[in-house]
């Protein structure tokens, strides 16, 4: 095996331990998009929510000491945020775009001023599975200490999928988000219905910031989130709203995202802060690649005013 | 006697219902003060002080006021066309990169060149970047909110890609920046005021953006797209170069911010740009009603709240996300005024 062949290992390792860790929360925020906008509605504001949840999840943690005490109160801090965006959206004449706005902008306001005192205390981490226990490389193992929540998260995206599939619930959330029209002949209440996913898509994208602030980076401060939860709203759309094929955006994000930090790790330090831009680069040639003017986006819930 | 014409009902709604949900919005603001314990009572009293109370104050605040009236009209134009753009902040950073670099490689061209051609690179950079989003709004239809935030974040990236590397001036040390500029490119003080030329220009802009939109045919075929898109392309209308064009104009005031921001404050280009005037700038367009004149006195009222928060944080110990949290109250009382658009009759209850 030659030096140049390790490197390449090394980065390849680096980037799909790296993918696991930062595609964590991204799936969280965006099966929670994907439930809001299979209802019909678009939820921007869930960057606010995840800095949020970041912030309250940290904060919960170390005032109880428990990491799991953190998560809960992170999501139940995101069901209200997306309670909240539910009520206001269903006033006549408001705009979920940009309610979305200043809700992430809110969140982050709020998160800021609760979290001032919490950026020194260091609180309690997330469990981690090693999964790389059978390799006796320290790479290999440093790559697959995969963390409690990226497995939580898989079981969720083929749970939404089955209710989106096979159950009551998941037939009502589709016929809103296709047609608030036929819902309401059905004797559906089309609002309730949105208030309740998008209440529970908050209390995901709660969780995946307190994925942030408890396990990778696993600290508290004002720049935890890059973006994360506005890049969900793309990443949904190139699922085609599909949960499942969430992981497998996720998981491309992440890796985009341990670009950088991966390439630092083997030396390479040229174009370090360029690297930084890489999933925001691969989110917009997503974007554009799936986008269209003159078709509906295949598989898009009727009802959603970013596809229309 | 006649009925009250619906068309003052409309005038007085555009003044009252802003002006009521800002009312609102800081009564709310002042229940979460209570809430944590402080006294809103001091806190708009130190904000007037600060922001509005002295001569002195109000020349910070109106220096202040100068990127954000520029970085709102980067939200607001395009809101004519029915676009959301929130990346304002992309425009403003690589416009401010933009100038620095100018003014890095082409020295010695004196005062009026040298800040003409400054000016010029930063509102191309800016155009461009936000042109780029309405370009692809209309050939893929891209959604226009989701790729400004995304080219904003690019924007940082390159941003500090350039200027920790190709553009940095070695030295720089402690904040990697471009190289000072040279005297002649700064951009002074208005003559007896203590505030910089950039407030000028901003207004300039407001007024030019008004003419433009409200008076001109193509600020009319701007809002007929904004109104009804089909309607602007059955009228042949070319929608494709409207969006475009005046993305591209919005983004062009943006990167002009962001010169101004390097030629008049901090004299070379550095990670400071990105100092959230972008997203200030969509606070005030929705607060204006995206109306290009409305922006002015906005601009101004929430420039007097930014310039406030040193002293706040001094003297009520709050932290400075504070004034990010009023914003963000404010934000969404305007937005759910919407609601009650024309279903007040506010002609006939002042007259009872």
């Amino acid at each position: 095996m030659g030096e140049g062949d390790l490197g390449l290992w090394t980065v390849l390792l680096a980037m799909i331990g790296g993918a696991i860790r930062v595609s964590t929360p991204f799936i969280f925020v965006s099966l929670g998009e994907c439930l809001t906008e299979r209802s019909g509605r678009i939820n921007l504001g869930l960057e606010g929510t995840l800095v949020f949840g970041a912030m309250s999840g940290y904060a919960v943690a170390y005032e109880t000491s428990s990491a799991w005490a953190g998560v809960l109160a992170a999501a139940l801090a995101g069901t209200v945020f997306g309670l909240f965006h539910g009520w206001v959206c269903k006033l006549p004449r408001v705009n979920d775009i940009a309610i979305g706005i200043a809700l992430m902008l809110l969140g982050m306001g709020l998160a800021f001023f609760f979290g001032k005192p919490y950026i020194q205390p260091v609180a309690p981490d997330l469990p981690a599975i090693p999964l790389g226990f059978w390799s006796s490389s320290p790479q290999v193992e440093a790559a697959l200490r995969v963390n409690v929540l990226f497995v939580l998260g898989i079981a969720l995206a083929f749970f939404i999928a089955w209710l989106f599939r096979s159950t009551r619930i998941g037939l009502v959330i589709r016929v809103v988000g296709d047609s608030s029209d036929a819902a309401r002949a059905m004797g559906i209440s089309v609002d309730r219905v949105r208030l309740l996913a998008t209440a529970a898509g908050g209390a995901l994208a709660g969780i995946g910031g307190a994925y942030l602030s408890l396990y990778y980076p696993g600290s508290w401060n004002e720049g935890i989130s890059s973006g994360q939860g506005l890049m969900a709203v793309a990443l949904v759309i190139f699922a085609r709203w599909n949960p499942v094929n969430c992981i497998w955006a996720a998981l491309l994000f992440g890796a985009a995202g341990a670009l950088g930090p991966a390439l630092q790790s083997i030396g390479i330090s040229k174009g370090y802060y360029l690297s930084y831009a890489a999933p925001y680069v691969l989110t917009l040639i997503l974007l554009i690649a799936t986008s269209s003017t003159t078709r509906a986006v295949r598989c898009a819930p009727g009802e959603l005013s970013i596809t229309k | 006697m006649a009925r009250a014409p619906d068309a003052l009902d409309r005038r007085i709604e555009a003044f009252a219902l802003p002006l009521g949900a800002l009312a609102v919005g800081l009564a709310v603001f002042a229940l979460f003060l209570m809430m944590v314990g402080k006294s809103p009572a001091e806190f708009y009293g130190l904000v007037f002080k600060a922001g509005f109370g002295t001569a002195f104050s109000w020349e910070n605040t109106l220096a202040r006021a100068a990127p954000l009236l520029l970085a709102a009209l980067c939200v607001a134009i395009p809101a004519r066309l029915g676009l959301v753009v929130i990346g304002g902040e992309g425009a403003i950073v690589l416009g401010g990169v933009a100038a620095g670099a100018f003014g890095m490689h082409v020295t010695g061209l004196g005062s009026t060149l040298g800040i003409l051609g400054m000016a010029v690179s930063a509102i191309c950079v800016g155009g461009l970047w936000i042109g780029m989003v309405g370009a692809l709004r209309y050939k893929r239809g891209v959604n226009e909110t989701i790729s400004s935030l995304l080219l904003a974040y690019i924007a940082i990236a390159l941003m500090n890609h350039l200027v920790e590397g190709p553009l940095r001036d070695p030295a720089s040390l402690n904040k990697p920046s471009t190289a000072p500029l040279e005297a002649a490119y700064r951009i002074g003080d208005i003559p007896g005021w203590d505030i910089h030329w950039g407030l000028v220009i901003g207004i300039l802009a407001c007024i030019f953006s008004f003419v433009l939109i409200e008076r001109t045919t193509w600020g009319f075929s701007a809002r007929i797209v904004g109104g009804n898109i089909r309607a602007a392309q059955i009228q042949g209308l070319p929608v494709g170069w409207l969006m475009a064009g005046f993305c591209a104009l919005a983004g062009g005031f943006a990167g002009l911010a962001g010169m101004i921001e390097v030629s008049a404050v901090h004299g070379s280009a550095n990670g400071s740009l990105a100092g959230g005037y972008g997203y200030t700038g969509i606070l005030i367009a929705f607060l204006a009603r995206h109306n290009m004149l409305a922006i002015i006195p906005v601009a101004v009222l929430l420039a007097g709240f930014e310039a406030s928060s040193g002293l706040i944080q001094r003297r009520m110990d709050l932290p400075d996300a504070t004034i990010l949290v009023l914003q963000g109250i404010v934000f969404i009382s305007i937005l759910i005024s919407e609601t009650f658009t024309g279903r007040l009759n506010l002609s006939r209850l002042w007259r009872s």
